[in-house]
């Protein structure tokens, strides 16, 4: 029945009841379901890249080599001090390169987005540059640049500042430095974004009711900014926590993060389940901790509306 | 809580601002007087909002003075200035409560948490939104902004207040009531206030005086109702209200349309062409054999009569095609002898209403 037929005139429709209630209902349930249909492929490739993958992941970390089920492969986190080492590196990396990350983008993406737009949008091709290059290759040329004869290190020599070489790279240092480059412009840019749409005539206000440039930067700008920050501190964070290509290299086999251990245990060792488990744990610890930020910021935002 | 003691008279000199070879402002010269509501009034680029951003302290000026009551501010930063604004957009503080954001001046000022709490609450009664200092921002709607944007612009007594459009973003019959509130407000605390708009109605509702601008010049500075009745510019009576403008020749001594003599209660100008300024509603109908002594009568013929309720529009043209336009009121009398469109009609406009501006290029 179309609902052009089924559509009642007034003088039809059966005393008390509203006119036409049921076949609006009708209405909006097929336009619902309509919706519906056309949010299904990508419903479908979620779950089959996303969802799928992450429950098998899960389903294998449950057995042991021999294949029966065991929870042998969590227990070894807490037995193996290798484990919890490899743990406690990746967070301390992870929480040095997002601290580096904030204080080399901050000002940057404020320079920025103070800057004329022309100048703003030359400057942010060089923010973006690095991200046409592959990592491997920025990894490496931070090897030659940081290295025991590398650029810095020759330099530094010749110039009579130093008489032995610093140890820049294949160790934590070169670990921090060469993912806080890699790292800076996933917190730059949403940054800079937020940035942009702080109202300047709200910083014009600030300086017209008497708050100097600092004061209206700590008590104005800062705050506005923070939601931008925010996204680009848990981006960075997460993509620490997951980083290979970067540690493997410039860690010099002295740095041991959680994503090389996972390489480590399952083609090395061909041990899928274990692998399955450390994978299981950082993305159960990663969920954790931006629950906890989000429940921080929540907090932190309510704070700001009223000021206290 | 009032203003008028300490409000200050601000004296701009000769002040000149370029945007790169651009001339937005040209040896501007004006006077605020103590306690006036005065108004810049002109189109867009016509250099008010830069005038008005230069007196903040928001835009460094090439060149020029601006004494605030004998002392010269042009070199000090906006925060020393003590000068409240209201924005267009409001700017209120997105992260604020409507109570910072209008304590937030007293707190930059090191005023103390009770007398700041009793001179907000002060504010908030003032503007009328008493018991919404915990709302937030984003929860009011526009009127209540702006209130709020103007109670922050007054609570810590500035010396003078700046208002930017300020009512540009409200619908017509809030803006109109507004309008009224914010002369009220005006007359009560009695602050020096200069006032930007490029609507001449609101200029005239709410303005001592208005300053009319065009291309950086500030063209005649006046009370509205002398700027209404005598304007001394053709853009000035193009400007304010509605104007057509008939060319007309000043020859021995007398003003000339075609070959008929034009009166004027002004003296006569030099020789040369002019444009007599016609008011819509200073022209009425006049019927044949009616005494025209003291009236300028123009021969026409209607085009059309277009009916809005409260009056009517005529429109006719003179013999040599130029539009003239009639405004009256739908009075009874006035009705019963509106002639037909295609009838000749004479239209009347008393000497004394008979202006006179200069041709411009």
């Amino acid at each position: 029945m179309s609902v052009q037929s089924a559509l009642l005139n007034e003088a039809a429709g059966p005393a008390g009841q509203h006119l036409n209630a049921q076949v609006l209902r009708a209405d909006a349930r097929r336009e619902q379901l309509r919706l519906m249909v056309l949010l299904a492929p990508s419903l479908f490739l979620v779950c089959a890249i996303i969802i799928v993958p992450i429950g098998w992941l899960f389903w294998l970390s449950l057995f042991d080599e021999s294949g029966a089920l065991s929870a042998a492969n969590y227990a070894r986190f807490f037995e193996q001090a290798s484990y919890i080492r490899t743990f406690v590196t990746t967070f301390k990396v992870a929480f040095i390169v997002t601290g580096a990350c904030v204080l080399l983008g901050y000002p940057l993406a404020y320079m920025l987005s103070q800057l004329p737009r022309r100048a703003a949008s030359i400057c942010l091709i060089f923010v973006i540059l690095p991200f046409w290059t592959s990592v491997l290759v920025r990894t490496y040329a931070w090897l030659v640049i940081l290295q025991r004869k590398g650029l810095i290190n020759s330099w530094l020599i010749d110039l009579g500042v130093i008489s032995q070489p610093l140890s820049l790279a294949n160790n934590f240092s070169g670990v921090v430095i060469g993912m806080t480059h890699i790292l800076l412009p996933f917190l730059v840019l949403p940054l800079y974004a937020s940035m942009k749409t702080i109202d300047t005539d709200c910083l014009r206000a600030g300086m017209n009711l008497g708050a100097g440039p600092a004061a209206t930067f700590r008590q104005i700008f800062f705050p506005l900014s923070l939601p931008g920050l925010a996204s680009g501190v848990v981006i960075v964070f997460v993509l620490c926590l997951g980083f290979f290509v970067t540690p493997a290299l410039m860690g010099g086999g002295k740095v041991v993060m959680w994503a090389m251990r996972m390489e480590q245990t399952t083609s090395l060792y061909s041990n899928w389940g274990a692998g399955a488990a450390l994978g299981v744990v950082l993305l159960v610890v990663t969920l954790a901790l931006l629950g906890l930020f989000q429940w921080l910021l929540g907090a932190r935002a309510t704070g700001v509306w009223s000021s206290r | 809580m009032s203003i008028a003691p300490s409000a200050l008279p601000i004296s701009m000199r000769r002040i000149e601002k370029r945007f790169g070879s651009m001339a937005v402002l040209r040896d501007l010269n004006l006077d605020v007087e103590a306690g006036e509501f005065l108004t810049l009034l002109g189109p867009s680029g016509s250099g008010k909002t830069t005038l008005l951003m230069i007196l903040a302290g928001f835009v460094r000026a090439n060149a020029g003075s601006i004494k605030v009551g004998g002392d010269e501010i042009i070199t000090t930063p906006p925060h020393r200035r003590n000068i409240g604004m209201v924005f267009q957009n409001y700017a209120l503080f997105p992260h604020m409560n409507v109570f910072h954001n209008i304590a937030f001046p007293l707190k930059q000022r090191g005023v103390g948490a009770a007398e700041t709490a009793e001179r907000v609450g002060k504010a908030l009664e003032l503007v009328k939104l008493h018991g919404l200092g915990e709302r937030r921002v984003d929860q009011l709607s526009g009127g209540q902004r702006q209130r709020v944007a103007l109670a922050r612009a007054i609570v810590f007594e500035p010396r003078i207040v700046l208002m930017d459009e300020p009512l540009s973003a409200l619908d017509k019959g809030l803006r109109e009531h507004m309008q009224i509130e914010l002369r009220a407000l005006h007359r009560r605390l009695g602050m020096t206030t200069v006032y930007v708009t490029h609507d001449q109605r609101e200029a005239i509702t709410m303005s001592d005086r208005i300053a009319v601008m065009n291309g950086g010049r500030i063209e005649q500075l006046d009370r509205p109702e002398t700027l209404y009745a005598a304007p001394k510019t053709q853009f000035v009576a193009g400007f304010i209200g509605e104007s057509n403008f008939i060319p007309v020749e000043s020859r021995n001594g007398s003003v000339w349309y075609g070959d008929r003599r034009i009166q004027t209660g002004a003296p006569t100008p030099p020789a040369g062409q002019h444009l007599m300024v016609v008011r819509p509603e200073k022209l009425r109908l006049v019927m044949a054999g009616e005494a025209s002594t003291g009236i300028n009568v123009l021969d026409a013929t209607v085009g059309d009569i277009i009916y809005q309720g409260d009056s009517f529009v005529c429109y006719a043209s003179l013999s040599d095609g130029r539009q003239l336009t009639l405004r009256d009121y739908c009075r009874s009398d006035v009705l019963a002898r509106l002639p037909a469109p295609g009838q000749p009609i004479m239209l009347g406009l008393d000497a004394k209403d008979t202006i006179l501006v200069a041709a411009e290029g």
